[in-house]
């Protein structure tokens, strides 16, 4: 680990952070696999530098010279090449003992966390070119953003609704290949707070290189609030509307136009125009013909990524993008030009629209 | 370049122009030149598509090239890399030298090496006119259903790969069962196996590879040409098609190929490191050995290219100490080159410095191969870049430096002049620095997370220096080519002319007139050891033969030209072609198909009642 | 070292030596052989893989006859032996022996790939197992008629040998161009004594 990070930041001291490395496990299954890993690199340099050194030395030493007379002609030894057949075993078996051990510690998921509760299981959706998550014990669907509890071993059970995906959180696993018709597994415990980017790492058409997604790690009390948060989209019908039985509406402040997410609750749709105008572009441009704002087991709307809390991801069209204004206006209006190919066909969005349509999805948070 | 090789031919088929001379030869030295020729155009090729995609990631969110056309370039990379470059650049050698090196006069099957040789040609051909309707293959090298099949990827683009490759395997199964048969049957009085020179052993070894790898691979492809043309759902989901059925056959075929693209530069290199070592191959049963060892293994691993799919901790084990264990064959043959150059008197020319570029790349591409070869941390490595920087360290590192080192140690004997010293020199350097700076930087990029195959990546990663350094490396090293080509005009042009025996070798084809006679041995050579120019040399005290004359070959029988391989080449290429063209009707076969079939069938009846012993040259 | 490593003026022998005491052209086929081994191996694998995958439309239970096909494999099983006979006449330079046994020969690959033909018809028209119904008619179908492909090229190849021998072209030194379309044809019926339990016996025994 020091060797590599030392060469690491030699090549790349002006590129770092490395959110997305491997390099830096930040949970149990990745620290299994950085041992082995670092184990393997350790006697791996060690033969380069010990072979590649004496292949050099060898051409310096056994360079020819004029008239040299001809070498001994050596046609081998039984001796030697039994020793360097050997030593090759051994150094072998050194990794192949913790390979295994490592092999079989992360096949298994653990069945209690660190934090003493059972693993939180979380269904993963590969679609063509986004991630859907859901969490059966909580009843929440999302997309492109996974939200869990520190210390809490994660449970994933993937699978994908068209081509082979794969999965994968660098800082926490290694990589599962996400099939159409068998599920797979992996799993991690996240041991810090967070957040972190994943991308798909099977190659899986036009858009492959833009499926990517964010691991969310919550201190238990965040986990609660956005928990909490999901669930209380059930109060949405699935076109985001507030379902007529809710009758109480929280007093909330009134939005700046350009407030932080955070500053704004759902049910603000009945005090800003703006707002009120965007939720009926959202339904207007047919958004939610593909798009739910329910988290809560939502029946419509599920083709496409479910936009329950859209107003505070940190990324849009497929963890591609920073979750800005600007971004969503650029998404919305050039969707085709970000992301050539993917599913999502609106028609002409004008500015005044667009600032409408992100005024609303900037109320779900 | 091929100046003698041409005049050579006008003296022996004066009423043959040069157009059908080539076009219906069955010698297996010009054919060997037509197999190098056209592998390095297409090696041209799909360099400029590697240039491409780096220039597309030369920086952060760039947009030189769409997605789609990002796709259509590394699948075509991968694809022209592996079956219109390395493959028939080794199929060159093969061709021009393992006769030469058995001492015979041809291959076993003359015609039948001039087939594998039009449909190679063809095959690749077809591949790369997918370009020009704007559909080349998108669906990765290794095709991976259901991504390949129609549902998801519409368009000729993956018929255009599904023909092409499975045109492609039918030229190198009757190449495999050509050479397999001409090693074991067409050699000279006294070699025996075991003499046999050490890339004679390679070719073999790769040709039962090719033998029982390409079948399987054939297999696949026909399923999912069925699949895709006829309605099938081999690997249809919802017909409970299995994906992994795909990958299983695509991998035990897949990962003996990597063997195909290595074992003929191990042989190359053996060749090599002895001559300008002047002394023998060090340990050369175990070499033999160690390469038949690592052809085995190599039909059990191939699951380790599917760790990630989660196979479960058994296969998991299995696979990954299977690989380990092809670690220690390998480790036997660097060791052995080692061995081959301690004590020796290293006599510095331009193969000898591709030769040791070969051994010192290969080692790196060995190691981090190890790497993969653990389980748990190839789930991080697999679909990285580490993956991308570990396979060119032995492809191109192995492969390539090889085949350089072949092509610099054997042009005087192909074409009759020594390539310039200076400029080879000059094109290693270039290549060892251009390579080193494209693959070197990727094992980190892959560390840090960067997956394969993605068209572009946002910055803030900490990928974009490392990408920028691998950009600059890759015009380097495509720059070093140029070199290369610079340096075949000019000796084309001026070269030197060659000696029989320029560099003191120690195997048969430097026993005979540089470029050979049409008939290479005037005399059919008995061999009564290995090396067994350096035992002639010996017994007759002497550093250098005196320069064998060019000799008349009156009463030699040579197999006579036909147009039949070129014609059953055409024939099946316009049948698969067919199908592939064929719209939605109730008989699978369109009348293209048909008709290339008849076609087909003619040309081989025809083939097979041509008389044979009709040329005996004049010179 | 006394004698020369290399003779390079050692007198031409002449014709076509081998180094292994084989004809090139039966070596060659032997080799072919040992391919199309991994062919078949992966076309029966994936037959068996699928064979139960029937869920829409008949299975092998509801398909498979086995008295036709039966009849099938004993006429290939004895046009190996009748091929042989042939062969034995072709080396004895007897051309009556050649030409009975050799016709019968051609004569049984004929109704092999006719009760093919009339099997699949059978199956497609009467049984409506078609080409793509289920992944058990894909892998069957391909798996056999890749099979009957085999049988119909070996047919043709004696048919053409039977009219050379028709016209007095295969005396004994010739016998090799038989031996080795025999060898094929050997191999050819090796294959269906493979299919014809595993796909046939087996898929109706479960």
């Amino acid at each position: 680990m020091p060797l590599l990070a030392v060469v690491l930041a030699g090549l790349a001291a002006c590129t770092g952070p490395f959110p997305q490395s491997t390099l830096s496990p930040k949970g149990d299954f990745a620290q299994t696999v950085d041992h082995v890993f670092m184990l393997t690199v350790y006697l791996a340099v060690g033969v380069f530098i010990l072979v590649e050194g004496v292949l050099l030395w060898t051409i310096f030493k056994f360079r020819g010279k004029p008239g040299d007379a001809e070498p001994k002609q050596i046609h081998g030894s039984t001796v030697v090449e039994v020793i360097w057949t050997i030593i090759p075993a051994v150094v072998l078996a050194i990794v192949a003992v913790p390979t295994v051990q490592a092999i079989f510690k992360t096949a298994e998921v653990p069945t209690v966390s660190a934090d003493g509760k059972a693993p939180l299981k979380i269904e993963v959706i590969g679609h063509q070119w986004w991630w859907e998550f859901r969490y059966p014990e909580l009843g929440i669907t999302t997309a492109n953003e996974i939200h869990v509890p520190l210390n809490r071993t994660i449970d994933l059970r993937m699978k994908s609704i068209d081509v082979i995906h794969s999965f994968w959180i660098p800082q926490f696993a290694g990589k599962r290949d996400v099939f159409p018709n068998r599920e797979t597994r992996i799993w991690f415990t996240p041991n810090t707070t967070g957040a972190f980017p994943g991308a798909c790492a099977e190659f899986c058409g036009e858009e492959h290189g833009r499926m990517d997604f964010y691991l969310m790690v919550d201190s238990p009390d965040d986990f609660a609030s956005w928990t909490t948060r999901r669930q209380a989209d059930s109060t949405l019908d699935n076109f985001g509307f507030a379902k007529p039985a809710v009758v109480a509406v929280p007093v909330v402040p009134a939005i700046p136009a350009k407030a932080p997410a955070a500053a704004l609750v759902a049910d603000t749709v009945a005090i800003d125009p703006k707002v009120a105008e965007g939720q009926k572009l959202v339904m207007a441009k047919g958004c939610i013909g593909c798009h739910s704002f329910n988290a809560m087991h939502p029946t419509k709307g599920v083709i496409g990524p479910n936009l329950s809390g859209i107003g505070t991801r940190k990324m849009i069209a497929g963890g591609w993008l920073e979750g800005s204004d600007e971004n969503l206006k650029r998404w919305l209006q050039h969707t085709q030009e970000v992301k050539p190919g993917v599913g999502m066909k609106i028609g002409p969005v004008t500015d005044a629209e667009a600032a409408a349509i992100i005024a609303y999805l900037r109320t779900k948070r | 370049m091929a100046t003698s090789a041409l005049e050579y031919g006008h003296a022996t088929a004066a009423k043959r122009s040069v157009l059908v001379e080539w076009l219906t030869t069955v010698d297996h030295k010009k054919i060997g030149i037509m197999y190098g020729a056209s592998a390095f155009i297409f090696f041209l090729i799909g360099g400029l598509e590697a240039l491409v995609i780096r220039t597309q990631l030369m920086r952060p969110d760039n947009h030189l090239v769409t997605p789609d056309f990002y796709n259509q370039l590394f699948t075509m990379h991968g694809t022209t890399m592996i079956f219109l470059a390395v493959m028939p650049i080794s199929a060159m050698f093969f061709n021009f030298f393992v006769p030469l090196l058995i001492g015979a006069r041809d291959v076993a099957f003359p015609r039948l090496n001039a087939m594998s040789l039009w449909i190679f040609i063809l095959g690749g051909l077809f591949l790369n006119f997918s370009f020009l309707l704007g559909a080349a293959p998108n669906g990765g090298w290794f095709g991976y259903a259901p991504l390949s099949s129609r549902m998801y990827a519409p368009g000729h683009n993956m018929d255009f790969w599904v023909i092409g490759l499975q045109i492609l395997g039918v030229a190198s199964l009757a190449a495999g069962v050509n050479f397999f048969t001409t090693i074991l049957n067409m050699r000279a009085r006294g070699m025996t196996l075991m003499r046999m020179p050490i890339f004679v052993w390679a070719v073999l070894v790769t040709q039962v590879l090719v033998l029982l790898s390409f079948p399987v691979i054939t297999v696949a492809l026909i399923y999912l040409m069925l699949d895709r043309t006829f309605g099938t759902s081999f690997f249809n989901l919802t017909a409970n098609g299995d994906p992994m059925l795909w990958q299983h056959l695509f991998w035990v075929f897949g990962h003996p190929e990597v063997y195909i693209l290595i074992l003929p530069a191990f042989g190359i290199v053996s060749e090599i490191l002895p001559v300008f070592a002047r002394k023998p191959l060090f340990g050369y049963s175990a070499m033999v050995f160690s390469m038949a060892f690592i052809a085995f293994l190599g039909f059990g691993v191939w699951s380790h290219h599917m760790f990630a799919t989660g196979m479960g901790p058994l296969a998991d084990s299995f696979f990954s100490l299977a690989t380990m264990l092809i670690a220690i064959p390998t480790g036997v043959k660097i060791f052995n080159w080692i061995g081959t150059l301690w004590g020796g008197s290293l006599q510095f020319k331009t193969p000898l410095y591709f030769a040791l570029g070969f051994i010192a790349m290969f080692i790196m591409g060995g190691l981090s191969g190890v790497i993969h070869a653990v389980a748990p941390a190839d789930l991080q490595q697999t679909d990285s870049y580490f993956v991308v920087a570990h396979f060119h360290y032995v492809l191109f590192g192995g492969s390539i430096f090889s085949l350089t080192a072949g092509a610099y140690y054997w042009w005087p004997k192909m074409f009759g002049k020594l390539l310039d010293e200076g400029l080879g020199k000059a094109h290693f350097w270039v290549m060892l620095a251009g390579f080193n700076l494209t693959f070197f930087p990727m094992h980190f990029v892959g560390l840090l997370g960067m997956p394969r195959r993605i068209y572009s990546y946002p910055a803030g990663l900490g990928f974009d220096t490392l990408n920028l350094l691998s950009t600059v490396g890759a015009f380097l090293l495509g720059s070093s080519f140029l070199i290369f080509s610079y340096n075949i005009i000019k000796t084309w042009r001026s070269g030197a002319q060659a000696p029989a025996d320029p560099w003191n070798g120690a195997t048969l084809e430097w026993s005979i007139p540089s470029p050979p006679q049409e008939w290479n041995f005037a005399v059919e050579p008995i061999v009564t050891e290995k090396d067994p120019l350096w035992g002639l040399k010996r017994a007759a005290g002497v550093k250098v033969l005196p320069e064998p004359p060019r000799v008349s070959g009156e009463g030699i029988h040579l197999p006579a030209p036909s147009w039949w391989p070129l014609i059953v080449s055409v024939g099946f290429l316009t049948f698969l072609v067919g199908i592939m063209v064929k719209h939605a009707s109730a008989f699978p076969f369109g009348p293209i198909s048909i008709a290339g079939f008849a076609i087909t069938l003619y040309g081989i009846y025809k083939w097979a009642y041509e008389p044979v012993d009709g040329h005996a040259p004049t010179t | 070292m006394t004698t020369a490593a290399l003779d390079l003026h050692a007198h031409d022998a002449g014709a076509h030596h081998t180094s292994m005491p084989v004809p090139s052209r039966k070596l060659a086929m032997w080799v072919f052989i040992a391919s199309e081994c991994m062919f078949f191996a992966t076309l029966i694998s994936t037959f068996v893989i699928y064979r139960d995958s029937h869920a829409k439309g008949p299975g092998p239970k509801d398909v498979f006859g086995v008295p036709l096909v039966t009849a099938g494999t004993a006429v290939l099983l004895f046009s190996s032996f009748f091929v042989v006979m042939a062969l034995n006449g072709a080396q004895q330079g007897d051309r009556k022996k050649l030409l009975r046994w050799l016709s019968l020969t051609v004569l049984c690959g004929v109704f092999f790939v006719g009760m093919q033909v009339y099997e699949f018809t059978h199956f497609v028209t009467e049984k409506h197992l078609g080409y793509t119904t289920n992944l058990f008619a894909s892998s069957f179908y391909t798996l056999t008629g890749f099979h009957g492909t085999h049988v119909a090229v070996g047919t043709l190849w004696l048919a053409t040998l039977l009219k050379d021998a028709w016209k007095g072209r295969i005396p004994p030194a010739k016998a090799l161009n038989l031996e080795i379309a025999a060898l094929y044809w050997h191999f050819v019926d090796v294959v269906w004594i493979i299919i014809f339990p595993v796909v046939y016996l087996m898929s109706l025994g479960r």
